[in-house]
């Protein structure tokens, strides 16, 4: 540097000559010196953060651009998350790339420029979370009446783990597992997101949280609005009290946390009931059991004593029982012999109707006998009727033969063949006939050529020379 | 009446339980065995209420992550 001014000084009339090196690195050390602290204000633009996990962008306002860059190192210590278009003010140096001359901001911090943009960008952050669902009714989870485990993500130092400690004492001494945590700057909210995550995993597993943290500005508050620690509390499966700020400070978290307390001592309030008023409430419970429990048993015994003067001498119904069931006793004895009796009648008279095998044995033997007996009678008789019969038949046919015709002395007469002639037409003249008289004793007779007139008066001629002949 | 184990009740559970047996005596509608088996469980669910309410000590433990990541508690120092 001396030696550049010396050259300066010596080469006034002629103007000095420098390497573009020599030029580029004083002008880089004139500038590191110079702004070696600055902080500036400015709309973020071109943010990029390329592989290598710096960022690169630019700060601008209406009529001037400066190029910017936050190393890896730095950039994820910063307490506001850089975004295109977002109004910041950033500390840092000034510096020069040698190699292109090209001055930039390299930035050590960065905070939100404005209470209005901070709110904005706040209120954009809330929709966008509440879009997503986050702090949904149906997520919240109720708070356990009388949780065994407390578990506190706050500052280990201060008011506000005094505060909750003293009103938890004084309500309902617990066992409380304090995580200590940054409440504001750099790595804060990764720090408060952390311990609500794992909060879930150790043992004792607490049955409720609070996170807390005491007023402040809303820079101070915002590490309860980072999205890391706002989504961290809506996943944690451990209903979750948020107790960040005053009563009049709203931070993203107390969207998703299951309930907010107004403060760090409500949140004491909120998580544990008061003891001495549940002893009492349980004495006075006892009290009323006993006090109604000996109030039913003694109107219990009243109505049993009134009930029992009701029923009377005892001895008394018993005997009037006893005399009823002998009563009773006695017609059934009765009843039941009668009954007995007629069943043994039934019976005998059933025995009379039942035959012997044997009698019956013996009757059909009788019968048979019986029957073959009238049959050899009823045979004799039937020959003998059946002899009568023939007989007679015998008389009759007797009577009936021309034999005895004959006897009363009429003959048949035959002609040669044999055959009877029974009309004179029958005859011719000097024809041979034959007359059987009885006996069958036959002679032979010739017609006559006379032919004689009937004694009778019959018209036929022919009969009567036949008839004439025969008598 | 949820006949749970009454160990198992949580305080909330029990202290409910107490006092709907204590209203349902007090209406003198119980029969007499019913009764007597409700002011026996009632008896039981003070008894268990009054020593989850005795069981009230404080402990105060701050956690701590070691360098390995490990997580340990101890005692913690309220004046710090």
């Amino acid at each position: 540097m001396t030696d550049l001014d010396n050259s300066v000084k010596e080469m006034k009339s002629n103007v000095p000559e420098f390497s573009v090196t020599e030029l580029a690195l004083s002008l880089k050390q004139t500038l590191e010196q110079n702004y070696s602290r600055v902080r500036v204000r400015g709309e973020l633009s071109r943010v990029s953060i390329p592989g290598s996990g710096h960022m690169y962008s630019s700060l601008k306002d209406n009529d001037a651009v400066i190029d910017a860059v936050c190393w890896k190192g730095n950039l994820s210590k910063l307490s506001v998350k850089p975004e295109e278009g977002l109004e910041v003010i950033c500390t840092g140096r000034i510096s020069s790339y040698p190699k292109s001359s090209k001055y930039q901001l390299v930035i050590e911090s960065m905070e939100l420029a404005g209470e209005g943009a901070l709110l904005k960008m706040l209120e954009e952050r809330r929709k966008k979370l509440a879009a997503e669902g986050l702090f949904d009714e149906e997520r919240k989870k109720a708070l356990p009446f009388l949780p065994d485990v407390i578990g506190v993500v706050t500052s280990p130092t201060g008011a506000v783990i005094r505060d909750i400690l003293h009103r938890l004492e004084d309500r309902f001494p617990r066992h409380v597992l304090v995580w200590p945590v940054l409440v504001q700057g750099d790595g804060a909210a990764e720090q408060i997101a952390a311990a609500i995550k794992e909060f879930e995993a150790i043992e004792p597993r607490p049955d409720v949280l609070i996170v807390a943290r005491g007023g402040g500005s809303l820079e101070d508050l915002m590490a309860f609005n980072e999205e890391t620690v706002v989504r961290a509390a809506a996943d944690c499966a451990i209903p979750i009290i948020s107790a960040v700020g005053h009563e009049t400070d709203t931070t993203l978290i107390d969207y998703a946390a299951d309930l907010r307390a107004p403060t760090p001592t409500g949140a004491a309030e909120m998580v544990v009931p008061v003891r001495s008023n549940l002893l009492v409430q349980i004495s006075e419970d006892q009290a009323r059991l006993v006090s109604s429990m000996t109030r039913l048993l003694s109107e219990h015994r009243h109505r049993l004593e009134a009930q029992a003067k009701g029923l009377g001498d005892p001895a008394r119904l018993l005997e009037i029982k006893t005399q009823n069931l002998d009563h009773l006793g006695d017609k059934m004895t009765g009843i039941f012999k009668q009954y007995l009796s007629e069943k043994k009648s039934g019976a005998r008279e059933l025995g009379a109707r039942l035959y012997h095998p044997k009698d019956r044995i013996e009757e059909a033997k009788r019968n048979l006998t019986n029957w073959t007996e009238r049959m050899a009678v009823l045979g004799k008789k039937l020959i003998e009727k059946k002899q009568n019969e023939l007989k007679n038949m015998a008389s009759i046919l007797d009577v009936l033969s021309f034999e005895s015709v004959l006897e009363r002395g009429f003959v048949v007469v035959r002609g040669a063949d044999n055959n009877l002639i029974t009309e004179v037409e029958q005859t011719q003249a000097e024809q041979q006939i034959q007359l059987q008289f009885k006996q069958n004793k036959r002679i032979d007779v010739t017609v006559g050529k006379t032919r004689i007139q009937p004694i009778k008066k019959k018209k036929t001629k022919k009969e009567n020379p036949d008839q004439d002949s025969l008598f | 009446m949820a006949e749970k184990a009454i160990k198992d009740l949580s305080f909330e559970d029990a202290l409910g339980e107490l006092e709907g047996i204590v209203r349902n005596l007090e209406t003198g509608n119980t029969k007499l065995e019913d009764s007597i088996t409700a002011y026996e469980r009632g008896t039981q669910l003070k008894q268990h209420c009054e020593k989850k309410l005795k069981d009230a000590q404080a402990k105060i433990e701050k956690i701590t992550v070691g360098k390995d990541g490990s997580i340990s508690t101890k005692p913690l120092d309220e004046a710090g």
